[in-house]
C-alpha cells in the first residue's frame, strides 16, 4: 500500500495536520462502537470467567475453579467431542459443494436459473431448515422413516432422540445450507478458470481427474480458501440449528460448546455467568488458532500488492 | 471451460443431463418444498399421517389467515423489519467511512485497525454474549428493539468494513489524487469522489446483511425475550412450541418469515452473490 499523493504544503495548521487527524474522524464511529460491542467484550469474558456469578448479585472472584470445574466436567468433554463431529462433518461441504459446482457449470437452457435455485437453502433462515429436518427425522411419520420403510427397513431409528445418532442428524442439516454456499463461492470460481490453460492442457492429453486435480483445483485456490474458512468458522459456530432441533438433549447429547455455554449462562435453573464465559474464553481460543491463520494470510496479501 | 461443455458430448448424454438437472434439483429442494406443501394442507391430512404427498385438501387461504389472525406474526415480521433495516443502514454508514479512511490514508495504526476489524468479525458470539447482555441491561436496552439494532450494527461494521475497504481499494487512485489537487477538502473527496464509485459495493453489503440479520437468531434469543420486540426467527420458535402437533400452521409462519430474504435474493441475486463472494476469485 502506498499512500495518495500529500496536499501542498499551505500555511494554516489545518491543512497541515489535515491528513494525520481527517484519517480518525472518519474511523471514529466504526472503532467505537466496534470497540464497545465486540473487542471490550472478548476481555470482559476473560476476566468474568474467574468470578462466580448469578447475574444478579454480586460476582465473587474464585481464580481458575471455572476451569478447574470445567476440566471435570463430563458434560463439557460431551459438547467438546460434539465439536469435533460438527467440525469434520461440516467440512464435507467443502467437495459437494465442488461436485455440484462442477455438475452446473454448464451452458444449457435454464441453468441460471438452476443454479440459484440450488442455492436457495443459503437464503432461508437456518430456524426455518432445523424445523423441516426435525420433521423430516420424525419416527412417526418423517420422511426418512418413509423412504426406509419403502425400502424394507422397520426397525429405525428416532435420529433426534438417540444419543448416539443426535449430532450426525443435526450436522446434516447444518450442512444443507453450507452445502449451498460453498457450491456459489466455486461457481464463481470456475467462472475465472483460465479457458487457456485448460485447453492447453487438453491438447497435452488431461482430462478427467488428473484436469480437476492438477490444472483447476490449483485455480481455484482462493475459492477453496474462503470455503474451507466459512465452513470451519461455521462449524464453530453452530448454536441455531440445536436449539430449534433438540435444545442440546436428549439428556444434552447434542450440545456443543457454544451451545453449552448459553445453557449454563442463561439457563433456567439459575444463571451460571461465570462457568458460562469460561466455557467461551475455551471456544474463543480454538477459534483464534483459525483467526490468526486467516489474517497471517490476508498479510501475506497485503504485502504482495 | 471444466468440464468439458456438455454440447460436445453425444445426444444422449446431452439429453440425460438435461433431464438430470431439474430431477436433481427437485430432490435438492424437497426439505423447502415440504414446508411449501405442508403450509396448505388440511389438519386431516396430517392426522392420516399424509405428511409428504401430494395434499388431499387444499386451504391455502384457511392455513395463512389461522397464521395472520391467531399468532403475532405481524409484529415479529415488523419486528424483524426495524431490527433489520436500521442495521443496514447504520453498518454501511459506519464502514463506508471507515473503509475509505483505511484505504486513502497511509498511517502508523492502518493495518492495526483494519485486522482488528477483520478479526473481530470472526470471534465467536458466545464470548461477545454475557458482556453485550449486561451491557444492554444497564443502557436500559436488553429486550428492545434499539438494543438488539445497535450490537448488529457494531458488529456487522467489523465485516463490512473489511469489505468496503478492499473495494475502495481496487478504485483508481488517480481520481483522489486529482481532487486533491484541484483543492477539495478530504471530506468532499469522500462524498464526491469515492462514494458515487462504492455504489455496487453498498448494493451487494445491504443484501447480503439484511438477509443476515433477518434470519439472525442468536441474538434474538438472548437479547429479547418479549413478544413486542421479537424478531420472526424467535417467533417461530415459540410458535413451534405452541403448535407441536400443527405443522400446517407453523409451515405456513415459516414461508412467511422466509419471503423476505427470498424476494431481496432474486430482486438482487447478481449483487448478492458477488458480495458473497468476495475475495473467491483473487488472492
Amino acid at each position: 500500500m502506498q499512500s495518495i499523493g500529500k496536499s501542498p504544503p499551505k500555511a494554516s495548521w489545518w491543512s497541515r495536520r489535515q491528513l494525520d487527524i481527517v484519517p480518525w474522524i472518519f474511523l471514529a464511529p466504526a472503532i467505537v462502537v466496534f470497540a464497545i460491542y465486540v473487542i471490550a467484550p472478548i476481555f470482559q469474558s476473560m476476566s468474568l470467567s474467574l468470578y462466580d456469578w448469578d447475574g444478579l448479585g454480586q460476582p465473587s472472584y474464585i481464580g481458575l475453579d471455572n476451569y478447574r470445574e470445567l476440566y471435570d466436567d463430563a458434560d463439557f468433554y460431551v459438547a467438546l467431542k460434539n465439536n469435533v463431529i460438527w467440525l469434520f462433518g461440516f467440512l464435507l461441504a467443502v467437495p459437494i459443494g465442488l461436485a455440484i459446482a462442477l455438475f452446473l457449470n454448464q451452458n444449457v437452457f435454464g441453468i441460471r436459473a438452476a443454479k440459484s435455485m440450488f442455492f436457495f437453502p443459503f437464503v432461508i433462515s437456518q430456524v426455518v431448515i432445523g424445523l423441516v429436518f426435525s420433521w423430516f427425522y420424525d419416527p412417526t411419520n418423517g420422511l426418512l422413516f418413509h423412504t426406509l420403510h419403502f425400502f424394507g427397513i422397520n426397525d429405525t431409528v428416532a435420529v433426534l432422540s438417540s444419543e448416539d445418532w443426535v449430532t450426525y442428524g443435526i450436522v446434516i442439516a447444518g450442512l444443507y445450507p453450507q452445502i449451498a454456499y460453498c457450491m456459489i463461492l466455486y461457481l464463481t470460481g470456475l467462472n475465472n478458470v483460465r479457458a487457456d490453460l485448460i485447453e492447453a492442457a487438453r491438447l497435452e492429453g488431461a482430462k478427467g481427474w488428473t484436469m480437476l486435480w492438477r490444472i483447476v483445483l490449483p485455480q481455484l485456490r482462493p475459492a477453496t480458501f474462503i470455503a474451507l474458512v466459512v465452513t470451519v468458522i461455521g462449524s464453530l459456530r453452530s448454536f441455531d440449528m440445536i436449539s430449534i432441533m433438540t435444545s442440546g438433549g436428549p439428556y444434552g447429547s447434542s450440545r456443543v460448546l457454544a451451545y453449552y455455554m448459553y445453557e449454563k449462562a442463561l439457563s433456567e435453573y439459575g444463571y451460571r455467568m461465570g462457568y458460562g464465559t469460561a466455557i467461551a474464553t475455551i471456544l474463543f481460543f480454538v477459534m483464534l488458532v483459525y483467526i490468526v491463520f486467516i489474517l497471517r494470510r490476508i498479510y501475506q496479501q497485503e504485502k504482495d500488492m | 471451460m471444466f468440464p468439458k461443455p456438455i454440447e460436445k458430448s453425444s445426444v444422449l448424454v446431452q439429453t440425460s443431463y438435461r433431464a438430470a438437472v431439474p430431477i436433481l434439483l427437485i430432490i435438492w429442494l424437497l426439505p423447502i418444498i415440504a414446508v411449501a406443501m405442508t403450509s396448505v394442507r388440511g389438519a386431516a391430512d396430517l392426522n392420516s399421517g399424509n405428511y409428504w404427498g401430494l395434499p388431499t385438501e387444499w386451504q391455502i387461504l384457511e392455513n395463512y389467515t389461522a397464521v395472520f389472525k391467531n399468532t403475532p406474526i405481524v409484529r415479529y415480521i415488523l419486528n424483524s423489519f426495524l431490527v433489520t433495516i436500521p442495521t443496514v443502514i447504520g453498518a454501511l454508514t459506519l464502514s463506508c467511512l471507515a473503509g475509505f479512511a483505511l484505504v486513502v490514508y497511509r498511517f502508523k495504526l492502518n493495518l492495526l485497525v483494519f485486522f482488528m476489524f477483520v478479526g473481530g468479525n470472526f470471534v465467536p458470539f458466545q464470548i461477545l454474549m454475557v458482556p453485550v447482555r449486561n451491557l444492554s441491561l444497564s443502557l436500559g436496552l436488553y429486550d428492545t428493539v434499539t438494543g438488539l439494532v445497535l450490537f448488529h450494527i457494531a458488529f456487522q461494521t467489523g465485516f463490512c468494513t473489511f469489505f468496503m475497504r478492499n473495494f475502495v481499494r481496487d478504485l483508481p487512485r488517480e481520481l483522489v489524487e486529482a481532487a486533491r489537487v484541484e483543492g477539495a477538502s478530504e471530506f468532499l473527496i469522500f462524498w464526491k469522489v469515492v462514494l458515487p464509485l462504492v455504489r455496487p459495493a453498498l448494493a451487494a453489503l445491504s443484501v447480503l446483511i439484511f438477509t443476515f440479520i433477518w434470519n439472525d437468531y442468536f441474538w434474538a434469543t438472548v437479547l429479547i425475550q418479549g413478544e413486542h420486540a421479537m424478531p420472526v426467527t424467535g417467533g417461530l420458535k415459540s410458535l413451534n412450541g405452541q403448535w407441536v402437533s400443527q405443522w400446517q400452521l407453523v409451515s405456513a409462519g415459516s414461508i412467511v418469515a422466509a419471503m423476505p430474504p427470498v424476494i431481496v435474493f432474486f430482486l438482487m441475486q447478481k449483487q448478492f452473490i458477488a458480495g458473497l463472494t468476495m475475495g473467491a476469485t483473487k488472492g
